[in-house]
């Protein structure tokens, strides 16, 4: 993942880090060395210049869940690589390797957990699993989660770091598009809250379904927001892309999101919105 | 593509005969009938031949039947219908009202324009935010007047331009979704061309989505899918191959439920035969939905949707 700089935004991406346990970790936007748990306590937020470090799905629950309250209930399952797709590498392999990295079976954490004291069921995506692409197994688990939170009568929080849906299963990923939205509506039929928080990357098949429907939508500050992405517009239409575009300040003018909140302040806005929805589903 | 130049040059020879035929009143209707079925033959074999590669470039041919011209074939009547009622109306995705055989439908189809001026203003059928909001405001008016949805796809994807991101193309085609989800009518899609991405699901995720036999349906461009899995555009031919995106392939996938043949060659050869094809295997279709209740019409399409891929997320062993 290349460094992207938005002179608008404080926000600045930095590269994936790997699993390996290390003291120290370099911010690639600026180059210091910051001691891990320094980073920890600040949000993964470089002390130095600002920037945003990727969050894993365990980091994002860690950091909006009470700690102890939380419950994975992520189903079982893998991908059955239905294809049978390679390209350069099979798609096996591609699976494994991600399932190495990110010691998870695919590109969701389901679960259900309190935010300050408030349920709810949540799903969080996991950009380092295949660019948190959305295959059959991750429409499943969004499925799961929708159908818990209906079961439980708790908000739906939807945490969002997805590059789209997942080539190596085909149009069965462009399907997963249809299978979420279709699933979402048994959240609206049932009046349970569904709030979406956005972050670095919110775009394609995931955007254009599941993730534009919310009642609530935040954007974590910086987040990329949009359907294509950049480079694929800039090669397609020779446009030139004006500047914060599809970022998450652009996003709030062109009326997609509802905020554009800081990382560190994201719990407490969630919170906040989580007390005036008290009540919400009657039960 | 197959080698179409033997075919081209009988093609030429069964004309040059024709016109002799008919200007010089010759009797040669016997080597007529040979060199025709000559070409048939001809077509035949190179048609069954055909990769996936071919059939993506059969689904973009310029004179493949697709857009109002088709529609107008397939649909007696068709009243078009302008304008999302939001501030615009995108040429690149249009619909109206028509009458299917005895009954009247709403329609929706991908338009890529007939002209050259037409051509640009479509954007080649790349839809546009506008587009897929006047495409709800037409579901919900089927919905409202209980008239089945007739949706014709046809479209290399949505718009990736500024504009359309400026306008919020992905929830346009998220609205788009959760609208054709529940609609309380029968919806039926047909693919014609190309179903490219979100802006061709956008309005096929129907009660039944059939496909025409050289269609494609795809969640990336092979070229696209070349260039960021390939690292390498010269890739096209292998990606299409691998994404299943031919008719046949997502036939056994369980994911179209009907295939229409083409005319020998492909359905720009036969543009009439195509349509009529089209129309029987859509009233075959909007008959059956057409007998059930609207509860079990929704419950069958909540299943269908709710379950697709479910076989193909496995539970995880030791």
């Amino acid at each position: 993942m290349p460094i992207r700089r938005d002179s608008k935004e404080r926000y600045v991406e930095v590269e994936l880090r790997r699993g390996e346990e290390t003291l120290w970790e370099r911010c690639r936007a600026c180059g210091e060395l910051v001691f891990r748990r320094r980073l920890k306590e600040n949000n993964y937020i470089c002390p130095k210049c600002g920037a945003y470090f990727f969050l894993t799905a365990q980091e994002r629950v860690v950091a909006l869940i009470d700690e102890g309250t939380f419950q994975d209930l992520t189903l079982p399952l893998e991908s059955t690589d239905p294809l049978s797709f390679s390209d350069r590498k099979p798609y096996r392999d591609r699976l494994r390797e991600a399932q190495e990295t990110t010691g998870l079976k695919d590109a969701v954490v389901v679960g259900r957990g309190k935010l300050a004291g408030h349920p709810v069921v949540l799903a969080v995506m996991e950009f380092r699993f295949i660019g948190g692409s959305m295959g059959t197994v991750v429409g499943e688990q969004l499925a799961h989660a929708m159908e818990q939170a209906v079961e439980a009568r708790e908000p739906f929080l939807f945490v969002v770091a997805s590059g789209g849906a997942r080539v190596q299963e085909g149009v069965l990923s462009l399907l997963q598009m249809a299978k979420t939205v279709a699933v979402r509506e048994q959240l609206a039929r049932q009046g349970v809250p569904y709030i979406a928080v956005l972050t670095y990357p919110s775009t394609g098949g995931v955007m254009a379904s599941l993730a534009s429907l919310a009642d609530f939508t935040l954007a974590e500050q910086g987040a990329l927001i949009g359907f294509a992405g950049p480079r694929v517009i800039e090669q397609t239409t020779g446009q030139k892309l004006p500047p914060g575009f599809q970022r998450a300040q652009y996003a709030l003018s062109h009326g997609v999101v509802d905020a554009v909140v800081p990382r560190e302040g994201l719990k407490g806005e969630l919170a906040h919105l989580l007390d005036i929805l008290q009540g919400v589903p009657s039960a | 593509m197959p080698d179409e130049r033997a075919i081209r040059i009988l093609e030429e020879k069964v004309a040059e005969l024709r016109r002799m035929i008919e200007e010089g009143g010759l009797e040669l209707s016997q080597e007529l009938e040979v060199l025709e079925q000559r070409l048939q033959q001809l077509r035949r074999e190179q048609y069954a031949k055909l990769s996936d590669w071919d059939r993506v470039q059969l689904a973009r041919h310029p004179e493949r039947p697709r857009g109002l011209a088709l529609v107008q074939k397939v649909c007696d009547d068709f009243y078009e219908l302008r304008g999302d009622r939001l501030g615009g109306d995108d040429p690149a995705l249009r619909g109206g009202v028509a009458r299917l055989g005895d009954r009247p439908v709403a329609v929706l189809f991908h338009e890529r324009g007939a002209t050259p001026a037409e051509q640009r203003a479509c954007r080649g059928g790349m839809p546009l935010p506008t587009g897929y909001r006047k495409a709800v405001r037409i579901m919900r008016l089927a919905g409202r007047l209980r008239l089945p949805l007739v949706s014709f796809v046809d479209t290399p994807g949505a718009y990736p331009g500024v504009e359309a991101e400026a306008g919020n193309i992905a929830g346009a085609i998220a609205d788009c979704l959760a609208t054709l989800l529940t609609l309380p009518v029968p919806t039926l899609a047909v693919i014609l061309g190309e179903g490219g991405s979100g802006g061709a699901i956008a309005i096929a995720a129907c009660d039944r989505v059939l496909m025409l036999e050289n269609a494609t349906y795809t969640v990336i461009s092979p070229e696209g899918a070349a260039a960021i899995l390939w690292k390498e555009s010269s890739a096209a031919p292998q990606a299409a191959q691998a994404l299943a995106l031919s008719a046949a392939r997502l036939r056994k996938l369980g994911v179209v439920d009907g295939v229409i043949p083409e005319p020998v060659g492909g359905a720009h050869l036969d543009p009439q035969a195509t349509a009529q094809a089209l129309r029987e295997a859509l009233l075959g279709h909007l008959e059956e939905l057409a007998s059930l209740a609207v509860e079990e019409l929704l419950a069958l399409r909540y299943s269908r949707y709710r379950n697709v891929g479910i076989r193909d997320a496995k539970a995880k062993t030791g």
